[in-house]
């Protein structure tokens, strides 16, 4: 008994320990704010629960929820292994995303080949954006947080000003035209909709009830990347070198690494991360990219995940999961009880917040297991 | 000649026990000084003298013991109540803000105002003045402390001391980045002040520095308290077997060898530092097979930036570098390192070692990419265990475990990694920067043999140090290196002490014959 | 024409000002050794809470003031994680740019009826122009100058903040403790104080900045009003080399192509907005590649001090 109090409490020490006392105080602090609001967290949660897992439509659009989340996650993820941090996911998400839409609607290819087409191709460009940023810290010293908040805005507007030119604009709206269907990746998405899909979905009411959503083959991708990301960065001498970088650059240069191209090297993976991510919801899911009046918050969003996932491929699958739950989850308490959805960045902000100061938690589990206490502490 | 006042005990600490967690830094130390004494404290890296005076001005809270101050005892919780008592401190490394001027350096936390909170400039820079003639610390108050010598930085730490009322000064380290000119006129300073009253306490290791200024010593050893003795009734060879615990020899076991051909040679080599200063400024230089040649000279007069340009960490603006004659100028490290030189760099937790990775990953920092550590880009776990475990083990690394992050080791066992991987590279040069700094006793004598077994191995050996004794033992040619130039290169058995440091502050080898 | 340069003068000046009250206060943060990106968070609770006091009280300055001790207490976060907890504080201003935003707009439903935007201040509740009617309407002088209160304060601050850093003797403990906060600590300086008076300034500051978009530039708070702004804000800070004019200067930048971007959409110009309003970052940029080269903060900037006590 006492011993496997022991191993939990060291567990609890731990890193991974640390996120789930992280992501329980803020699921408390969310229900505490639902409290002083006047509504019953208990019931909301239970809402939201619900809202998540009650049909396997839900559990469809939190996957698809997730999806984007995850790989802009890995994106900053990659980036914070290698000492560097990537703000700019926002905007390689755009360019992925707008990159995508131009390949899907312009090029002319068959189907399966159009999709391998669009991916590597937006991923590429996004790539070389998020390169950009890796360049200007190599070679000018240009701080990547500042090139990266401007290169955000740019493709922003880059973004806006194709997207409203001519040719691209789907008159009377201020949306691209639809990427062709050869590019797409929604499964199923003519079938289902045919007598005989109906006919034969209407017996499986399981499946029938997640093709309700624009269910894809995104999240795959998604968990494949997450394992590619693993494997570069622990089991190659790419990873080995770019770790390296980021644990520490002066030791590197110094045995032989080239620092500079680490940088661009790092940027353009996390880049073409981020980018895929904004392919995969073109194909899959949004089809075309829209004038933006503001940032989408994809790339933000990553940035929490990728937090909270210890800045690992994995932790990354697991937060965006979390996140990608919560934002598809939490909207259902506004329509039903009209509590404010918005908790939901309460708890995400709250838990990151937690996340910050493991210096915190770990001095409450040491007064509890102190309690005698040590006079000189401090 | 002594201006010490036995009734009068400024200082003393009794039994003062200081513990971080587990480990106990200081064990119940005694320590009185009275007014007008020069009081040495005595030990190895890490030994506790550092974190005892901490104590004294309250950066640290004592575990268990007590503090009077002219007989009055007194907790000092805070450096506030350490200056209010007239306790003052310059520490090894210099607490100064670059930026800022001297005048702001010395009257920051106790400025001089207008009223309002409205900084008084004028004012600070009077009394500065004042200040530095009074005790013969000049200094330019609207300096800034980037723009200024080590020298004079450290006059203005004292100058910060005295400007806050100081009557007990803490000196740690004093002399560390001095020239031996430099250390003649901070001698020459201590003197000045206890004169006036003032009491120091000067924490060093170096033992002829003791005999030349103190009064009394203490010695510390693993944070205990071994003895107080008279300087005037000791001798160095005593004070340093208290200090280390045993009989010791500073003298390296070498025996002659003949140099063999030229493995290094550098000519007209000029590589800019930080600022785009030209910290080396046409230097040449050969470095022969089988000879430990050293450099001698004063901190910043352009050693790094010689070390980084060779080892193509820096730009070299002008010059060449020919390793076994072909040209290696400019080249990227990794070129270098492949042209079989191999560094063990002056800060081995910057350069050296990527603390967080584990032992064996930094066994292969230059490797990585070869076989058998990986293949077609894909690491092989099982290649770098293997070598690691067996460079643990010849290197005699502690603890044995390959998978501990290298943070977790202590600083000789991280030098040890360091060397186990330049060494076993198989280099041609070897070049050591610093490769004692922080090191106990027994990790410098380690380090110091295995230079030597390079070198008997025929391999070239390039020491920079700014320890003179450490390259007047180990080198067998020293080269003395000021402001980025080489003054001379005098062979092992000619050198002196008086030669070398007339030399390091820019007297030629020919102007150093008296 | 002169008209027009008025026109495109004054809107430089009105969308300049709550840029410079956040960079301000990213100035001060920073120079004190905390990097504070929750500026984004914090100026959006200033915007939510000086629009909704604005609304209730009728009274600009109350709610101009309430924006700052809004922000004020959510950078309070930022302090005690920072300073007492030594945090990553990129991660906690991240944090706080969850929780800025998320809590306006969960206020905002519970005050405004479920809806994200608040209903609009009346117009004589907005912030007051000092010098409207001194000049003849629609006068180049009159377009320039006829600012709201908040584009005079904002100068203002700019003005105090450089006095403050650089003249006085709390700003002289201010950068030591940003640069070298342990030469500080030995010289009986509190650290911990400085920093944590500069982060909750900062928040202030940034309250004040989201305050001047909600009361001034336009009259009510919704989701999309602070997008970017304080991002905007930090990267103006860095531009302006972490000094309060230099990032007066690069706020005046930002300000000018939103000011030329709202123009270029008044007249029948053939010019892409679009590519206008992309024109300062991409500007940014190229001038941070090569005119300015390196910038370096504070030596200490992003660093949590900690004693090093066990």
């Amino acid at each position: 008994m006492a011993k496997s109090k022991f191993s939990l409490k060291k567990f609890f020490k731990g890193k991974v320990g640390f996120t789930f006392i992280s992501i329980f105080i803020g699921l408390i602090v969310g229900a505490i704010a639902l409290l002083v609001a006047g509504y019953n967290p208990i019931t909301a949660y239970g809402i939201i629960i619900r809202g998540i897992f009650g049909r396997p439509k839900y559990i469809a659009y939190t996957i698809l929820y997730s999806t984007p989340l995850i790989l802009t996650g890995l994106s900053v993820a990659f980036a914070f292994r290698t000492g560097l941090f990537n703000i700019g996911a926002e905007g390689q998400y755009i360019i992925g995303a707008l990159v995508a839409t131009m390949v899907g609607y312009f090029l002319h290819l068959p189907p399966v080949i159009h999709v391998i087409f669009v991916f590597l191709l937006a991923a590429l460009a996004a790539g070389l954006y998020g390169g950009i940023a890796g360049f200007l810290k190599a070679k000018f010293g240009v701080h990547e947080v500042i090139a990266t908040i401007m290169l955000n805005w740019i493709a922003l507007y880059l973004n806006n000003f194709i997207v409203m030119s001519e040719g691209v604009r789907r008159p009377e709206s201020e949306s691209s035209y639809k990427i062709l269907d050869t590019a797409r990746i929604i499964i199923l998405e003519k079938w289902k909709w045919t007598d005989a899909g109906r006919q034969w979905l209407s017996n499986h009411p399981i499946l029938q009830d997640i093709l309700k959503t624009p269910a894809n083959w995104g999240f795959l991708v998604a968990l494949l990347l997450a394992v590619v990301v693993w494997y570069i960065l622990n089991k190659t001498t790419l990873g080995y070198e770019l770790r390296a970088v980021g644990f520490n650059k002066h030791a590197a240069e110094y045995g032989g690494i080239a620092v500079e191209k680490s940088m661009v090297k790092s940027m353009f993976i996390a880049g073409s991360l981020a980018g895929a991510a904004g392919a995969l919801q073109v194909m899959g899911v949004t089809k075309a990219v829209t004038k933006l009046a503001a940032m989408e918050g994809y790339g933000f969003d990553g940035i929490a995940v990728s937090l909270i996932g210890s800045n690992t491929a994995f932790g990354s699958v697991f937060a965006g999961l979390l996140f990608g739950a919560l934002k598809y989850g939490g909207p259902k308490i506004q329509s039903t009880l009209g509590a404010p959805s918005e908790m939901i960045d309460i708890v995400i902000g709250t838990i990151v917040f937690f996340i910050a100061i493991p210096k915190f938690i770990k001095m409450v589990l040491d007064f509890r297991s102190n309690k005698r206490g040590d006079k000189n502490v401090g | 000649m002594s201006n010490i006042d036995f009734d009068q005990k400024v200082v003393e600490m009794k039994n003062i026990t200081k513990k971080f967690g587990d480990f106990t830094a200081n064990n119940n130390i005694n320590l009185t000084v009275h007014k007008g004494e020069v009081h040495a404290l005595l030990g190895e890296n890490g030994a506790g003298k550092t974190t005892l005076m901490n104590v004294l001005y309250g950066l640290y809270n004592p575990t268990a013991g007590d503090i009077s101050i002219n007989g009055e005892k007194i907790e000092i919780q805070d450096p506030n109540v350490a200056i209010e008592k007239g306790i003052g401190m310059v520490h090894q490394h210099f607490m100064l803000v670059e930026p800022f001027t001297v005048a702001e350096n010395i009257i920051l936390g106790m400025e001089t105002t207008k009223g309002m909170g409205q900084l008084d400039m004028k004012k600070a820079v009077k009394e500065v003045k004042k200040l530095s003639e009074k005790y013969g610390l000049h200094v330019d108050p609207d300096q800034k402390i980037e723009d200024i010598t080590v020298g004079m930085q450290q006059r203005v730490e004292i100058l910060k001391a005295l400007y806050r009322g100081a009557e007990i000064l803490i000196l740690d380290e004093p002399t560390a980045v001095l020239t031996p000119q430099e250390i003649k006129d901070l001698v020459e300073i201590i003197r000045n002040l206890t004169k006036e009253g003032k009491s120091i306490i000067i924490i060093t290791h170096k033992l002829k520095e003791i005999k030349m200024v103190a009064d009394y010593c203490t010695i510390i050893r693993r944070g205990k308290h071994i003895d107080t003795v008279d300087v005037s009734k000791t001798d160095e060879d005593e004070l340093a077997s208290k200090m280390v615990g045993r009989e010791v020899s500073f003298e390296v076991d070498k025996e002659d060898k003949e140099k063999g051909n030229v493995v290094l040679k550098i000519d007209d080599l000029v590589v800019s530092d930080n600022r785009g200063i030209e910290a080396v400024d046409g230097l040449s230089l050969e470095v022969h097979s089988g000879e430990i040649l050293g450099i001698a000279g004063v901190d910043g007069n352009g050693q790094t930036e010689l070390v980084e340009g060779i080892t193509g960490l820096r730009k070299i603006t002008n010059g060449k570098v020919l390793m076994n004659g072909k040209d290696i100028t400019n080249k990227e490290p990794k070129n270098i390192i492949e042209s079989k030189v191999s560094t063990i760099p002056e800060d081995r937790q910057k350069r050296g070692l990527v603390l967080e990775y584990s032992v064996e990953e930094n066994m292969i920092l230059e490797n990585y990419h070869k076989k058998p550590f990986s293949k077609n880009g894909i690491l092989n776990p099982k290649g770098i265990n293997d070598y690691a475990k067996k460079l643990i083990k010849r290197f005699d690394i502690r603890p044995d475990n390959e998978k501990i992050k290298a943070k977790a080791l202590s600083g000789g066992n991280q030098q040890k990694v360091i060397i186990a991987r330049e060494v076993s590279n198989d280099p041609d040069l070897l070049i050591a920067s610093q490769p004692t700094r922080g090191l106990d006793v027994g990790a410098i004598e380690y380090v110091h043999k295995s230079l030597v077994e390079q070198r008997d191995k025929g391999k070239a050996v390039l020491l920079v140090s700014l320890e003179l004794d450490e390259v007047m033992n180990v080198s067998d040619r020293i080269a003395v290196i000021y402001e980025g130039k080489i003054v001379g290169v005098i062979d092992q058995k000619d050198a002196n002490e008086n030669k070398l440091g007339l030399m390091m502050a820019g007297g030629g080898a020919t102007d150093g014959q008296e | 024409m002169l008209a027009n340069l008025g026109f495109i003068l004054g809107t430089t000046l009105l969308y300049s000002a709550p840029l410079m009250f956040t960079s301000l206060g990213g100035v001060i943060s920073e120079n004190s050794g905390v990097v504070n990106i929750g500026l984004e968070g914090m100026m959006a609770i200033g915007a939510f809470t000086g629009a909704t006091v604005g609304f209730y009280s009728g009274n600009p300055w109350l709610a101009f003031l309430a924006a700052g001790i809004a922000s004020g207490i959510l950078a309070l976060l930022h302090a005690i994680a920072s300073v007492t907890f030594a945090a990553d504080q990129v991660v906690s201003g991240i944090a706080i740019n969850f929780l800025g935003p998320g809590l306006a707009l969960f206020l905002s439903r519970l005050f405004f009826d479920g809806a994200t935007m608040t209903e609009s201040i009346d117009f004589n509740a907005k912030m007051p122009r000092p010098l409207n009617g001194v000049f003849a309407q629609n006068s180049f002088l009159d377009l320039v100058f006829n600012q709201y209160a908040t584009v005079y304060l904002a100068f203002l601050l700019v003005l105090i903040m450089w006095f403050l850093l650089y003249k006085t003797k709390l700003g002289l403990r201010i950068r030591a403790v940003g640069e070298h906060p342990k030469a500080a600590d030995t010289l009986g300086i509190n650290v911990y104080k400085i920093r944590y008076l500069c982060v909750i300034l900062s928040g202030i500051f940034a309250g004040f900045g989201g305050a001047a978009m909600s009361l001034a530039v336009v009259s009510n708070f919704r989701p999309t009003l602070i997008s970017g702004h304080g991002f905007i804000a930090l990267a103006a800070m860095i531009f302006g080399k972490w000094k309060p004019q230099g990032a007066m200067l690069a706020c005046l930048l930002f300000g000018a192509s939103q000011g030329l971007v709202i123009f270029i959409g008044r007249t029948d110009l053939q010019v892409s907005s679009q590519i206008l309003a992309m024109l300062p970052y991409v500007l940014t940029l190229v001038i941070l590649t090569g005119f300015v080269g390196r910038a370096n903060g504070p030596a200490a900037d992003g660093i949590p001090y900690e004693k090093d006590e066990a």
